[in-house]
């Protein structure tokens, strides 16, 4: 029985690395990257790459395919990779969104990972095209010192390589890197290196062979607090009566440099731009306009510290906690408000409703390890489905709210490590027939016309024995 | 409720017209009822109205807590609940120390409306409890005076019970206390014992018992019940009332009643040997003993019954002698004579502060004072001499009921400002019959002087109503030699029942003719006028209950807020502190504070405590009583010993909020004194006076409490003023060696300090760091020399 389950296998394998072969051989050696630039922003707590390639065909057969390679320890902290194409000439220029997708390569060096941008039309020969690619890191700055007093500022460590990791040849590259101040404890110095203000240079460096990689530290100040969001969990429930409530269950963590002894509140009080300088003191969520009815509270009440402003074209609420956050120091806490629902429930051309709303977490400037979005449809929905821009993990469950009976279909949907760019809206689909909306009013209302009938039946029957 | 009873009764036996008065009558008074609880209910929301639905208090969030367990574990493990987070290292067994009443109230409600699908939280569920049941109370004190005297005096009762303040201030919602459940059953239980007594009926005593059970599962207060109707009882024999319908009210109350109480663990056997129930033992016999006698005596002829009498008494009071005597031995022998410190207290007001000082801290068990009853109960302070009068004309059982009642719950509001709750419903009675009287007296003496507006109809009505009664007077008469003394109660609640038939308004006429009515009418304009005066007055009570309610008895306490120019400004450190420990130390850390706190750091920190608001165990509240009033070393030590990781003490200098551990601290001071001789309260008093200023002792300026509470605080505003004391502190610039600062609020108002660790001995250089700590304790000495007086 073993051998030819083996032999198929043996087969299936030999195949696919033949494929792979053919597909990793073809790119790497006929592309070829003649300029490339990369920004990488290092003021908040969420790291900004901003690629810029100028890739050209140098093969013979035209490949619609562009690789890029990360390093394992980064890919476990990217959170988004987009990548753009101009297009058009030098003054009507537009870009672009390209598909993008992981991909696994056997044989990569080191366990490079890779994602594939996938042109829209393929590049001949001896042509060029610019991209230009966006990834971003969650916890990629380290503090160092991992724990600091609540007079010390909070310095961090930045690795990356000096050189951008591709399968391709880079004729030129530079790399440039922001930081929040100009306090630079250190940094890996690879001539070219320029130090300007806030902003390091690193290169130009000519024709990098595929795979080059040149490891470098930075150490520098990072003040502003990191709000990481470790579990979310938004219910949005839809009632068919008008409108639209959305319970957000948040757990906040500073993950910045933890806490160390001492916490004195007449320091902090005192002298607020030398103590606790990267405490977390508030937050400001961007919530829809027209929202109504806002809480913000916790397990234990009401948080009484928090501001709604509202606009024609956005709400903002700015929340602060029980307590300021500083590292390692953790809140739990609950933003729940109403919406109108005709700005987010529309009707689709073949019959069925769906509801259009932001996936992500609507605080500013944030990090979610953990984000579940719960779409309660309403009682009698049938056929949901869901679509989201990027890939998450799906499910349905039931919920049982007022008087249900059958109870209402939850579309789950899960994804890890989002950043504010996930704040894209999404759309789940489901056929409803109005009628269902009756069901509850009539069950209560012959509930009471049975209680009713019940009280005059009672009155009017005499069950004594003596007359 | 008794609108379908009188509507339906009145059928057979009368006009046309009447039948339809009374059904009319009997739906408005339904209306009546339906709104009373509306408005019991709603004068109770401006708690979550005006500030948020939560928990309030101290109690209430323990309550909360044992219901989340219930709710989430389950009735069996609730039983069997060890609980570990409190009373470290000793635990409590909540199932057994606790009265279950509210917990399952409260639980059943949840699990009912979450069977149904209606998603309410076990909080929201716990926040309403109080005036749902306060909704209830009010109709059971309906129940209760419409036995007493009819209708009239119900509804009054009931209103006037819907909104007394004394009430409101224990059950406005959020304020999840026993208390809330247990003055609707506790007025129920009369209720039915009085329904009961009127009717003689088996049905309503065992329904009496259940209600008393559950009395008994919700406060501790149920003794006042077993005490107070064989009481009554004991005072209708001796007043020669005795019936077989009290036999058939009280003996069942007792048997049953008794039995069930039993299965309360937290009651079990106190039920039968505490001197708290002996009373309706000894009645229970004393009842047997005249029932006995009056069997005797309807067998045997007059001639016999006094041999058997003189017979009887010579053997019986023998015997009786003996085995009181020996009772009182049983109980003698024991210290405190079989009775619970607080009954006792009760018994003898000035026993608490002499002995235990901790009830004597708590300071809803101090004696009222006299603004207090007036802010309490208000104008029914006024009401209730002329209720108690009424009560008089005539007196029946119901009615001496209730003038018992109202003086021994006005002995019990004197002795603690807590009992008022208790004196609430009797002022409530009470009233609503001086009101419902009075009112009756003036309308009707208008309506006689009103020849023209109540012409035709109302002749005809005085005319069949007098000839009615004239009837029935009759038929008394004829009634009277057959069972004479017997039977005069009952006489009396038929009477009644037949008057409510006939026409509501008419229950004072019970005695007196058409004729004499006439003469009793006041003059018009006096009338008139008096009338007026009443509706003001009761105009003037509603305007206080609903100020009380707004503005004296909502606020939740764990929040606390006040008007400033630029609008509401909110204090809320509280949870802010305990928010905090939640999320930022270990579960399995230990805190320490005052007891005060011990509820609400388990149930909103979730953390352990050491000391909590059941203060079961005197010497443990000792223990942190002494470590907060001893210095800081001695202090440490013994917190170390306990496993403390963390220390809140409660400070209200900087904003000026009053019941702070400093203001309380002289209660520290006598309880870890009381256990702990090394602490003496002299020591922490200048002149017998308690002070914080530069006057104050060493020993007051050295000590833990002092310390934590003023460390650093000279650096808010140079000075260390405190707000509260009125007084800049004695000890401004000090260091701490063995406790570091990890939180202070907002408004400092909750400190949090952490014990440091221990220290490592290092071995074989004991002569530096001797050495070394001498010349620590030197720089102390150096470091603190601008305060003269250490």
């Amino acid at each position: 029985m073993e051998a030819p389950i083996r032999a198929t296998e043996f087969l299936r394998f030999t195949l696919l690395s033949l494929l792979f072969f053919v597909c990793r051989s073809s790119p790497s050696h006929d592309l070829l990257i003649s300029n490339a630039e990369r920004r990488i922003d290092l003021t908040s707590h969420i790291v900004k790459v901003y690629l810029t390639l100028k890739v050209e065909n140098a093969g013979s057969t035209p490949t619609s395919e562009i690789l890029l390679a990360f390093p394992p320890t980064q890919v476990d902290h990217l959170a988004t990779v987009e990548a753009l194409v101009t297009k058009g000439k030098r003054k009507k220029t537009t870009l672009a969104r390209l598909d993008v997708k992981p991909t696994e390569l056997p044989d990569a060096p080191n366990g490079t990972k890779y994602f594939t941008i996938y042109l829209a039309n393929p590049l001949n020969s001896g042509e060029s095209t610019t991209l230009e690619v966006l990834y971003l890191f969650t916890h990629s700055l380290e503090p160092f010192p991992a724990e600091i007093g609540q007079s010390e500022s909070q310095l961090v460590y930045y690795r990356d390589s000096a050189l951008i990791l591709s399968p391709y040849h880079i004729k030129q590259q530079t790399t440039f890197l922001k930081t929040p101040s100009t306090k630079v404890e250190s940094f890996t110095s690879m001539e070219p290196t320029n130090r300007a203000g806030t902003e390091m240079k690193y290169g130009p460096y000519e024709d990098r062979p595929p795979y080059s990689f040149s490891p470098i530290l930075i150490h520098f100040e990072n003040n502003s607090p990191f709000p990481v969001v470790e579990e979310l969990v938004r219910e949005v429930e839809i009632s068919h009566w008008g409108n639209l409530q959305v319970t957000e269950h948040y757990t906040l963590v500073h993950g910045g440099a933890r806490h160390k002894g001492v916490f004195s509140r007449v320091d902090y009080q005192s002298r607020p731009n030398l103590n606790g300088v990267s405490s977390l003191r508030y937050l400001l969520a961007r919530l829809p306009p027209r929202v109504h009815s806002v809480y913000y509270r916790d397990e234990i009440g009401n948080i009484s510290s928090s501001h709604l402003r509202t606009d024609s074209r956005k709400s903002e609420l700015e929340i602060e906690p029980r307590y300021p956050l500083f590292g390692g120091w953790k809140a739990t806490f609950v933003i729940g408000y109403g919406l109108p629902l005709q700005d987010f429930l529309f009707e689709s051309s073949d019959d069925r409703r769906y509801l259009n709303f932001t996936f992500g977490c609507p605080l500013l400037d944030t990090v979610v390890d953990k984000l579940t979005v719960k779409v309660v449809l309403p009682e009698g929905s049938k056929d949901p489905s869901a679509v989201v821009p990027f890939t998450v993990e799906q499910h349905l469950e039931t919920k049982y709210s007022y008087l249900d009976v059958v109870g209402r279909t939850v579309v789950v949907m899960e994804k890890k490590n989002l950043v504010p760019v996930h704040n894209s809206p999404f759309q789940v689909y489901y056929t409803f027939k109005p009628i269902f909306m009756l069901a509850e009013p009539l069950m209560l209302a012959s509930a009471f016309f049975l209680f009713f009938v019940a009280s005059v039946a009672y009155l009017h029957i005499d069950l004594s024995i003596r007359k | 409720m008794a609108a379908p009873e009188t509507s339906t009764a009145a059928v057979p036996t009368l006009h046309t017209n009447n039948t339809l008065r009374n059904a009319f009558g009997g739906v408005l008074s339904f209306f009546i009822l339906l709104l009373i609880g509306v408005l019991a209910f709603l004068i109770r929301l401006f708690s979550v109205i005006k500030y948020e639905s939560v928990i309030h208090e101290f109690d209430p969030y323990f309550n909360y807590r044992v219901t989340q367990f219930l709710t989430k574990k389950g009735i069996y493990d609730f039983w069997n609940w060890f609980d570990d987070r409190t009373w470290y290292p000793l635990g409590r067994v909540i199932g057994g120390t606790v009265y279950p009443g509210l917990t399952l109230t409260a639980g059943t409600i949840w699990w009912l409306l979450n069977s149904l699908n209606i998603p309410l939280s076990v909080e929201t569920v716990c926040v309403f409890t109080a005036p749902i049941f306060s909704a209830f109370a009010s109709w059971a004190t309906y129940l209760l005076t419409k036995e007493v005297k009819g209708v009239g005096a119900g509804l009054t009762a009931a209103t006037l019970l819907a909104m007394v303040p004394s009430y409101i201030s224990r059950s406005v919602a959020g304020s999840y206390d026993n208390e809330a459940v247990a003055i609707f059953a506790l007025i129920f239980t009369f209720s039915l014992y009085i329904k009961t007594l009127n009717t003689g009926s088996l049905f309503y005593a065992t329904l009496n018992s259940i209600v008393y059970f559950y009395m008994v599962c919700s406060w501790g207060g149920y003794t006042f019940i077993i005490n107070l109707i064989p009481m009554h009882v004991l005072l209708c024999i001796v007043t020669g009332r005795y019936s077989s319908r009290l036999y058939i009210a009280y003996a069942p109350l007792v048997v049953l009643g008794t039995l069930l109480a039993a299965l309360v663990p937290v009651v079990g056997f106190n039920a039968v040997m505490t001197s708290e129930h002996f009373a309706s033992f000894l009645v229970f016999i004393i009842i047997h003993v005249v029932a006995f006698v009056y069997y005797i005596k309807g067998i045997l002829s007059p001639k016999m019954f006094k041999v058997a009498v003189t017979l009887v008494v010579s053997v019986g009071l023998a015997v009786c002698c003996a085995v009181i005597a020996v009772l009182i031995a049983l109980v003698a022998s024991s210290p405190t004579k079989g009775w619970s410190g607080r009954s006792l207290s009760l018994l003898d007001p000035t026993y608490a502060s002499k002995y235990i000082p901790i009830i004597a801290s708590v300071s809803e068990h101090q004696p009222p004072t006299w603004p207090s009853y007036f802010m309490d109960i208000n104008v029914l302070a006024f009401l209730v001499p002329s209720g108690i009068i009424a009560c008089f004309l005539p007196l029946t059982d119901a009615s001496s009921f209730v003038v018992l009642y109202i003086a021994t719950s006005v002995y019990f509001s004197g002795v603690m400002v807590r009992l008022m709750l208790v004196l609430a419903p009797a002022a409530c009675i009470t009233s609503g019959i001086a009101l419902s009287e009075a009112f009756d007296v003036l309308t009707r003496s208008i309506k006689f002087q009103l020849p023209g507006v109540s012409s035709g109809a109302e002749v005809d009505e005085g005319e069949t109503s007098s000839d009615t009664t004239e009837a029935r007077n009759d038929e008394v008469k004829a009634e009277k030699p057959e069972e004479k003394s017997k039977d005069r109660p009952s006489k009396k609640s038929k009477k009644k029942e037949r008057e409510h038939v006939e026409k509501p308004s008419a229950k004072a006429k019970v005695k007196t003719k058409a004729e004499k009515k006439r003469l009793l009418a006041l003059p018009l304009e006096a009338s008139a006028v008096s009338l007026l005066l009443l509706i003001l007055l009761g105009a003037f009570y509603v305007v206080h209950c609903v100020w009380a309610a707004a503005e004296a008895y909502s606020a939740p306490s764990i929040v606390l807020t006040s008007h400033t120019r630029n609008g509401l400004h909110v204090f809320d450190d509280f949870r802010e502190a305990y928010a905090w420990l939640r999320h930022n130390t270990d579960v399995d850390d230990k805190v320490a504070s005052w007891w005060d706190y011990g509820y609400q750091t388990t149930a909103m920190a979730n953390r352990t405590v050491i000391v909590d608001n059941n203060t079961w165990n005197n010497t443990h509240i000792a223990t942190v009583g002494t470590a907060m009033s001893s210095p800081e070393k001695a202090a440490w030590e013994i917190f170390h010993s306990l496993d403390v990781k963390y220390v809140l003490v409660v400070f209200g200098g900087l904003i000026g909020y009053p019941s702070d551990d400093i203001n309380k601290f002289l209660w520290m001071v006598r309880i870890g004194g009381g256990v702990f001789p090394h602490i003496k309260e002299p020591d922490y008093l200048r002149d017998g006076q308690y002070r914080i200023d530069s006057q104050a002792t060493p020993t007051m300026l050295n000590c833990l409490m002092y310390k934590l509470s003023y460390y650093r605080f000279v650096e808010t505003d140079g000075k260390a003023y405190d707000r509260v004391r009125r007084t800049e502190i004695g000890k401004k610039y000090f260091k701490l060696t063995h406790f570091e600062e990890v939180f202070t609020t907002h408004h400092w108002m909750v400190r949090i300090y952490k014990l440091k660790p221990p220290k490592n001995r290092i071995r074989g250089k004991t002569k530096k760091s001797k050495s070394k700590t001498s010349s620590t304790s030197s720089s102390k000495r150096s470091g603190t020399k601008k305060n003269p007086w250490l």
